[in-house]
């Protein structure tokens, strides 16, 4: 007497289950085309439009201030968001170390750090035009004129819970055994944190902040509410109005005249460039930390 | 978490060399608690932000909210200046327009994005071979780099001219059946509509959306998958049977990300909306969202116009707020209760 084995080879499946199953699966392979298909799209579009524009000439000089003349560059804007981009890393990197240096080394699960890590959840949520108005009504305001500095502020503020988060995550991956030998040795709490934890974390925390700068260098919105005009090169962050790529590139997008579309697509590859060149460098040195890591 | 205590005179061995001072006094200390006061400081400051944020824009919205009163939030007419100078025509300042807008474009976008993220979600964690990984894993990084600006500028001079044809087309098909004639009305031949706007979020908030529902899937234990297959399930039953019912709350937590992210979104959907402040069924038609008004209209304003913004940019972030802290909220309640199955 001998029982038959059950039948397992994926024929002997009902047609429905079977038909389910590929369905499904064609399905998420969908899904995947639905989301790289755009991708693929809009980096040709910026690239082949943009790439007829970009010049040396694009990149130094002024801004074109009649829509439906051509000519005219970028040069102000890059400077711009460089020198508006670099002001905001500077304020909100260190804040935003320190800050996370608290969650982890002091504050730890004590209600006030849960609060924080909360809030600072909430803040990464906060739209970046509601950023611009707050700085555009609390600095804007005080000091009467839109500058650069304001642009930097506002992004400074959409930066900085960013960087808390992420170096955060960081800080909590450095081994306690550092800490420990460390405070072994009779180093102070501070000590320990600025000669052993934040070096041992800094490649991580430096990906994460460069993530960051690059997010806030394509920020639009606050920029228009708050640095103002400028067709020329404006050096000073104090004084005067300042403009970045991603208000050119919002500026010349609604108008309705070609040349300025062109300088639109022209501004996009350059934006890009600059923010995949961010991204990059932070992929790269992320990489090589979790390399040291394992 | 280990504690650390710190040896004290008692403790020290005797004749362990000269007295390194380890006691709790001497300048070391007063660098010891400055350090801790000024990371607490840096930390404080994100909830003196926030805290700034509702007041101070609170405070400038004060003068369109005397003046329109709760009319700012529940009005549906909004006209900022006077055109001829002699018409019925104080300024009138109302939202709901917009708020309708924002609402609109998000549910679109959310429609079309979430199942994507799902599926991309699922194609990573379940189905993908570890070197396929990868390059998707850095294609979606590669959208969630890319400046909102430029999807905008895509949207508005390719998306929404393409797009044209395909919702005349629609119109066309569905224009003459009740319900959805309305929903799917004549389309505006600019392009730029409540659709395109949302498509554009839509591909906008996928990554985060993908990234988020992934975190929950790996969440998943791999011992209840190989159980469901070992009963003899396809890969789909396994999908339904383990994975998306231990996911559940981790989903719905995901999706409110998006759509606060959906929501606050300003120049894409600026620049794709089209600015026309009308509430209509139609998605062919333009609208105008909350964000995005504030930010066209914010050159030309003054006075009691750019309080107006102000006060649109208060009711924008007291409801971006409020999804975030639910969503967080979910996602938290969902991370205890797989913490306890799993346990």
């Amino acid at each position: 007497m001998s029982t038959v084995p059950p039948d397992l080879r994926r024929s002997a499946l009902p047609v429905r289950r079977r038909l389910a199953d590929r369905a499904s699966t064609a399905l998420i392979g969908l899904a995947l085309v639905a989301a790289v298909v755009p991708l693929g799209l809009i980096v040709s579009y910026v690239v082949a439009k943009g790439g007829a524009v970009v010049s040396l000439e694009f990149l130094t000089a002024g801004i074109q201030s009649s829509p439906r003349r051509s000519g005219g560059g970028m040069g102000p804007a890059i400077v711009g968001t460089l020198l508006i981009t670099g002001a905001a890393s500077l304020m909100a990197i260190p804040l935003g170390v320190l800050g996370a240096v608290y969650l982890n080394e002091y504050g730890r699960q004590r209600p006030l750090a849960r609060l924080i890590r909360t809030m600072a959840d909430v803040m990464t949520g906060v739209p970046s035009i509601v950023m611009g108005l707050f700085v555009y009504v609390t600095w804007v305001v005080t000091v009467k004129a839109q500058t650069g500095f304001a642009a930097a502020l506002a992004l400074a503020c959409l930066m900085l819970p960013v960087v808390i988060r992420s170096t955060e995550e960081i800080l909590r991956l450095v081994p306690d055994e550092l800490r420990q030998a460390s405070l072994a040795l009779g180093a102070r709490r501070w000590r320990t944190t600025l000669a052993v934890v934040l070096p041992a974390a800094l490649p991580g925390i430096t990906s994460g902040a460069l993530l960051a700068v690059a997010r806030a260098a394509g920020e639009t919105a606050p920029i228009i509410v708050t640095a103002g005009v400028a067709n020329t090169v404006n050096w000073n962050l104090f004084a005067g109005g300042n403009t970045a790529l991603p208000a050119q590139i919002y500026r010349n997008a609604s108008s309705v005249f070609t040349t300025a579309q062109d300088r639109a697509w022209g501004a996009a590859l350059t934006l890009v460039a600059i923010v995949l060149a961010f991204t990059v460098i932070a992929r790269l040195i992320s990489n090589r930390f979790a390399v040291r890591q394992g | 978490m280990t504690t650390i205590t710190r040896p004290t005179k008692e403790t020290r061995a005797p004749g362990t060399g000269p007295s390194r001072d380890l006691t709790r006094r001497g300048p070391g200390v007063l660098a010891d608690r400055a350090f801790s006061l000024v990371s607490l400081g840096a930390g404080l400051l994100v909830l003196i932000i926030l805290a700034l944020i509702l007041v101070t824009t609170t405070g400038q919205a004060l003068p369109a909210l005397r003046e329109a009163g709760l009319d700012l939030i529940f009005g549906d007419r909004w006209i900022a200046n006077d055109p001829d100078g002699d018409g019925p025509a104080t300024p009138r300042f109302g939202a709901l327009a917009m708020i309708y807008g924002t609402g609109v474009v998000s549910v679109i976008a959310l429609l079309f994005a979430v199942p994507v993220s799902i599926g991309i979600a699922l194609f990573l964690t379940e189905v993908a071979h570890r070197r396929v990984r990868g390059p998707v894993v850095t294609a979606i990084d590669l959208l969630a780099a890319l400046p909102s600006v430029v999807f905008g500028l895509w949207g508005i001079l390719v998306v929404g001219p393409a797009l044209t044809k395909v919702y005349d087309r629609i119109f066309a098909l569905v224009g003459d059946v009740p319900l959805l004639g309305s929903v799917f009305g004549q389309p505006v031949s600019t392009g730029r509509t409540f659709m395109t706007a949302g498509l554009i979020l839509a591909i906008m908030i996928t990554p985060i959306v993908t990234s988020l529902t992934r975190e929950v899937f790996t969440t998943v234990p791999e011992t209840e998958k190989h159980a469901v297959l070992a009963l003899g399930a396809t890969r789909w039953e396994m999908i339904k049977g383990a994975v998306f019912p231990h996911s559940f709350g981790g989903i719905v937590g995901a999706v409110m990300l998006g759509l606060g992210r959906a929501m606050g979104e300003t120049i894409a959907v600026a620049l794709t909306i089209g600015a026309a402040i009308q509430i209509t069924p139609n998605v062919f038609a333009s609208g105008e969202a909350l964000p995005a008004v504030i930010v066209r209209q914010w050159g030309e304003s003054g006075g009691t116009h750019r309080s107006a913004l102000i006060g649109l940019g208060v009711v924008l972030f007291a409801i971006t707020v409020t999804v975030n802290l639910l969503a967080r909220v979910i996602v938290r309640r969902a991370e205890i209760r797989m913490k306890g199955a799993a346990a």
